[in-house]
């Protein structure tokens, strides 16, 4: 028989030479299961004279002792070396595509429109709405245009058929009715934002039929012309995100006075600059507070008004007007 | 307004050149919509005239010119259809650039010399008649630059005036406006008097002196039409972009240009008896200058004589009484028009003209008495003639008078938000030509007659800040503090559905809000549609009743555009006539969307396959679910629309409400369209936006169990139906009902289906026992067998 310690090599070496778990298993069984020859020797103290038992029992508890911890560490390398062949066997192409990742988009007019009110909301602004069919009384009188006036001319008017009692019916030219809307039997203060579809009766490369628009309105004890150019100066600011130079030039519309239409300095991708009008604004005329049954004397407000595909295009570098409302989706792919 | 800018600076001097005046014109309000350099470059170009012309001996159409030159004659080969012997045209010499680029070189042309080129006006950039030479007067001097014979360079500047600002469209109010805005002093223009010579009596009354409260005429006899209308006269009236006709007619349009104040000439031998200002009969017919011949009514006013309409006052002359060539005797008009009685007139009869562009925004009544003289001083100056005494018939009280007006100090400063001094503010009026009268608060302000903008307090802050410039007003935030926000948690953000959308695959699509009548009539959704009164064409003609047909016309166009798989969707407005008669129409915000071709985008992972109902029913039941609670939302088959396809399609509820429809388009409608197979869905938005503010309960403490259960029913029997019953029958115990599996074919009989179901059971006040849990499932089954004919499967 072996000496202990030929047991202890041979059983070193058998378990260095275990090239999977099941064949480590089958070692350990052999010389620590039931009847391995480790367990042998222990089973064999028994038979030894009690003065030899003692010595001999340390030595093979330490044969043990020593061959467990082979086993064990030949375990982790073995199953670190499966789990390395397994995780190579498992690899995949991660460059092909994820199941059903394809996603739509937001108009870019909706997008405009969007980030427009965010941004008046963080000024305090809420949202007002009105009907897309207007009467005469809102789209034009209410806002001091007289019948007739020539700066109605200006809009190019849609009038409802009178086939089915239009009465002066009309597509809103504007969102600015909204104005009236809200100001009628309302209390300053009070701060809104109109958005929505306007309709002219015009259709070319720059005008399309029908469109959108952002009217704004603050009334309240203070307001100022300062203030209105404050407001505006910030809203472009935060709209394109920097500071660009701008410009009021006075104007006219019947509903405000004084009126402004203002430019912002527009550079092009070819570093050329000029001046490029995106709004209408001005101090909301005293005709227009009395209408309302507010007091012109105690209220002073200002309004604006502004085109969202004007802004959508300089935002987006959108060339054509009438790419908005094709809906091709090579177009609308790109504003997702 | 266009004007040459030269005419101007003759007018007012100011200490700007050309790109500071129109700066400073955009700045103070008077937008400059464009300017160009006329007659830029024409040194080396002078008067010439054509001794003799005859034709090149080797080429037709040319011809070999004998040129005097002011210093000896030249010879030039000319091809102009207009070269002649006699001719004063412009003459560009050797050496001369010009603005089109061309240096002119002596050359031989077909083997004849020729010195220089004779030009068209095209050529020299006056203007652009290119038909042939420029004719310039026989009175013209040879030899004279013509840049200083026409006077240029020149701008031609092109307003666009705003409707307030009547009194810049013409010169003299031009003038005054832009001396206010430089600080200086325009030249008063002084009209002469023209002394009558002969006595030409004419009666007129004024029938309608609130619209009519002043008219002018004056006989001026025996003028010679032949006459010239002089160089420096037409170059500024096409600069004005107005082509000279004849002498009178180019004397009304000058002084209108140059006044403001529209002026009329009738040939004096049409008119019979003396003339009336009043309203138009019904009826009443008028054939117009331009040839039209209008129907009037009472809305127009005329200027008639005893027997006939002669003109609709204030928009065009008649045909008859107009002046011609053999025109002997003119009376020329100049009266003032109230804007309430002009206002639309042109509109109405599809023209606009000049004169009714003033006359409805306002000319100065005090004008016309200045412009007939100066119209007559003209005319017998370059046509001769006798004048008669001016005429004039007026209404006082109706003229419109210059009221003052108040401005506080303090209103200034609430308007504008900056102190403006007192000095500056009376400088700012006194410059305008307003009489200012310092009170105590504030100041009374008296406009001058041409000032029809000025009415009230807002008119003159404007004023203020016009001149003092919008610059100096300082931009800042406004003060007061903004309402306080009341955020609606019940009413979903619109940006959530439509990100709900996109993140489903489907692109926002903005479609026209009219649509084609017969669109909506092959989709049965033209009845109780809102017609428009003057569409841009047939096409857009009817506003919308529903999203779908322009959203599956955009869908057909990307598949025209090679596109397989299109999925759109859109928010918006449609529009139906209401019930009764005179009521607005109404307006429902509607949410839908339309997709067609695979599931899903064409990938490696899962196999293709078409798009069905229930692909479309999930998209749209995501979008429900950020609105309502379970059992909010339910869907029935009830009072399908024709475009529907009746097996495939479903009527969506809300609480027992109908809201829209979710279906397959019936395949005659796909068919008519020429789409494909279409899923689509269309409801109402409120509904959808509409949600319950979550109210969060306990969670369960005991488990569930769950039994699965397959069972084979008729195809007839709806899924909503079993699951009800098997609700009712087990109440709360079933907490969750899961469809997990449904087949037809193969081993079961002819329209059999099965149906594979989990109940997923709990009980809030105890753990479920698996007998509890195989009551449940007998209990079930039996109820589907008796109820449904349910067979259970094993």
């Amino acid at each position: 028989m072996d000496t202990l310690a030929q047991q202890i090599e041979h059983g070193l070496a058998a378990i260095a030479a275990a090239a999977t778990v099941d064949a480590l298993e089958a070692q350990r069984v052999a010389l620590l299961g039931k009847s391995g020859v480790i367990t042998a020797e222990l089973k064999a103290l028994g038979k030894l004279p009690p003065e030899e038992r003692k010595a001999r029992g340390a030595e093979v508890n330490v044969a043990k002792q020593t061959l467990a911890d082979a086993i064990a560490a030949r375990k982790l390398t073995l199953e670190g070396a499966a789990l390395a062949q397994r995780l190579a066997s498992e690899g995949i192409d991660i460059s092909q595509p994820g199941r059903d990742g394809s996603r739509g988009s937001i108009h870019p007019v909706t997008r405009t429109l969007e980030r427009m009110t965010a941004i008046f909301a963080q000024l305090g602004y809420s949202v007002a709405e009105g009907p897309e069919i207007e009467d005469d009384w809102y789209n034009f009188e209410a806002l001091n245009f007289p019948a007739h006036h020539p700066a109605r001319a200006m809009h190019d008017t849609f009038y409802i058929s009178s086939k089915i009692g239009g009465d002066g019916r009309l597509l809103r030219t504007h969102t600015s009715p909204v104005q009236i809307r809200t100001l009628k039997g309302a209390t300053p203060p009070l701060r809104i934002i109109a958005p929505g579809k306007v309709y002219r009766s015009d259709s070319d490369q720059t005008h399309s039929p029908m469109f959108h628009q952002v009217e704004g309105l603050l009334v309240d004890e203070s307001a100022t012309f300062a203030d209105l150019k404050g407001t505006l100066e910030a809203f472009v600011a935060a709209f394109f995100g920097r500071s660009l130079a701008m410009r009021f030039r006075p104007s006219y519309f019947p509903f405000t006075e004084p009126s402004a239409e203002v430019d912002i300095r527009w550079e092009r991708s070819d570093g050329s600059t000029s001046w490029l009008e995106v709004l209408g604004c001005g101090m909301v005329h005293p005709n227009v507070l009395k209408n309302c049954d507010i007091d012109p004397e105690r209220y002073t407000g200002f309004a604006f008004g502004m085109g969202v595909e004007r802004l959508a295009m300089l935002r987006y570098g959108v060339t054509d007007l009438r790419a908005f409302f094709e809906n091709d989706v090579r177009f609308l792919a790109q504003f997702a | 307004m266009k004007f040459s800018e030269n005419w101007l600076r003759e007018l007012v001097e100011f200490p700007a050149g050309h790109a500071a005046l129109v700066e400073r014109l955009t700045m103070a309000g008077l937008e400059v919509e464009s300017d160009e350099m006329t007659g830029g470059a024409l040194d080396g170009v002078i008067v010439a005239r054509i001794v003799a012309c005859d034709a090149h001996p080797d080429a037709g159409r040319l011809h070999v010119c004998r040129v005097e030159t002011g210093q000896g004659e030249v010879q030039i080969v000319c091809g102009a259809p207009n070269a002649r012997a006699g001719l004063v045209a412009p003459l560009a010499t050797a050496g001369a650039k010009l603005p089109n680029g061309i240096t002119i070189k002596p050359a031989k042309l077909r083997g004849v010399e020729s010195q220089g080129m004779l030009c068209s006006a095209k050529e020299l950039g006056i203007d652009a008649d290119a038909s042939g030479l420029m004719e310039l007067p026989a009175d013209a001097p040879a030899g004279r630059s013509l840049a200083a014979y026409l006077g240029l360079p020149d701008a031609c500047i092109e307003l666009s005036l705003t409707p307030n600002r009547a009194d810049c469209l013409g010169m003299v109010g031009l003038a005054d406006e832009v001396a206010a805005e430089f600080g200086t002093r325009a030249k008063r223009f002084a009209a002469v008097t023209v002394t009558a010579t002969l006595s030409a009596p004419r009666a007129i009354s004024l029938d309608a002196s609130a619209d009519c409260p002043r008219y002018l005429g004056r006989s001026v006899r025996g003028i010679d039409m032949a006459a010239v209308t002089p160089v420096w006269m037409a170059q500024r009236l096409r600069a004005a972009g107005v082509n000279p006709i004849s002498v009178v007619v180019d004397i009304s349009n000058y002084v209108m240009l140059e006044t403001g104040q529209p002026m009329h000439a009738f040939d004096e031998a049409k008119l019979e008896g003396g003339l009336v200002v009043r309203r138009a009969r019904t009826g009443e017919t008028l054939t117009l200058l331009d040839g039209k011949a209008v129907t009037l009514d009472p809305g127009f006013l005329v200027i008639a004589d005893g027997r006939k309409p002669l003109a609709v006052a204030g928009v065009m002359g008649g045909f008859d009484s107009r002046v011609t060539a053999s025109t002997r005797d003119v009376f020329f008009e100049a009266a003032h028009f109230a804007p309430a009685a002009i206002m639309g007139r042109a509109r109405k009869l599809g023209l606009t003209t000049d004169a009714a562009h003033r006359f409805e925004r306002g000319v100065d009544p005090a004008l016309p008495r200045l412009a007939i003289e100066r119209a007559t001083a003209l005319l017998v100056n370059i046509a001769g003639g006798e004048p008669g005494e001016v005429i004039e018939a007026v209404s006082p009280e109706h003229l419109p008078k210059s009221m003052p007006v108040t401005l506080r100090r303090a209103r200034i400063q609430r308007v504008l938000g900056i102190m403006v001094d007192d000095t500056a503010v009376e400088q700012i009026f006194t410059a305008l030509g307003m009489l200012v009268e310092p009170q105590a608060d504030g100041w009374r302000i008296t406009p001058p007659s041409r000032r029809f903008d000025i009415a009230r307090e807002e008119d003159l802050i404007e004023e203020v800040a016009r001149i003092h410039g919008y610059v100096a007003i300082p931009a800042r935030l406004p003060a007061g503090t903004p309402p306080s926000p009341r955020g609606d948690e019940s009413l979903l953000p619109m940006p959530a559905l439509r990100a709900g959308l996109a993140a489903r695959d489907y692109r926002e699509a903005v479609c026209y809000a009219f649509v084609d009548q017969r669109l909506l009539q092959t989709w049965k959704l033209a009845t109780d549609a809102v017609p428009l009164a003057n569409p841009l064409s047939a096409e857009l003609a009817l506003m919308r009743t529903a999203l779908l047909p322009g959203l599956v016309d955009a869908l057909r166009r990307n598949r025209n555009r090679q596109q397989t798989r299109v999925r759109l969707f859109e928010s918006g407005v449609v529009f139906r006539q209401a019930a009764g008669q005179g009521e607005a129409p109404i307006e429902t915000a509607m949410l839908a969307a339309a997709a067609c071709g695979s599931a899903a985008a064409e990938q490696w992972g899962e196999p293709r396959r078409a798009l069905d109902f229930f692909d479309v029913k999930g998209d749209l039941e995501a979008l429900l679910a950020l609105s309502g609670g379970p059992g909010a939302w339910t869907f029935d088959t009830s009072d399908l629309p024709p475009w529907l396809h009746p097996g495939r399609a479903a009527r969506i509820l809300r609480e027992g409400q109908p809201t829209g429809f979710v279906g397959a388009l019936h395949p005659s409608l796909q068919a008519a369209l020429e789409v494909p197979e279409t899923f689509v869905f269309e409801a109402r938005l409120a509904p959808m936006r509409c949600r319950g503010i979550p109210v969060a309960k306990p969670l369960p403490r005991f488990p569930s169990l769950r039994r699965d259960i397959a069972i084979e029913v008729d195809e007839s029997v709806a899924w909503s139906k079993v699951a009800a019953a098997i609700r009712s029958e087990l109440q709360t115990i079933v907490n969750e009902l899961v469809l997990f599996d449904c087949f037809h074919g193969p081993g079961l009989s002819a329209g059999r289906k099965s149906l594979a179901i989990g109940l997923i059971l709990q009980d809030g006040s105890r753990t479920l026992t698996d007998e509890d849990a195989d009551r449940c499932v007998a209990d079930v089954v039996t109820l589907l067998e008796r109820e449904f004919g349910a067979k259970l499967r094993g």
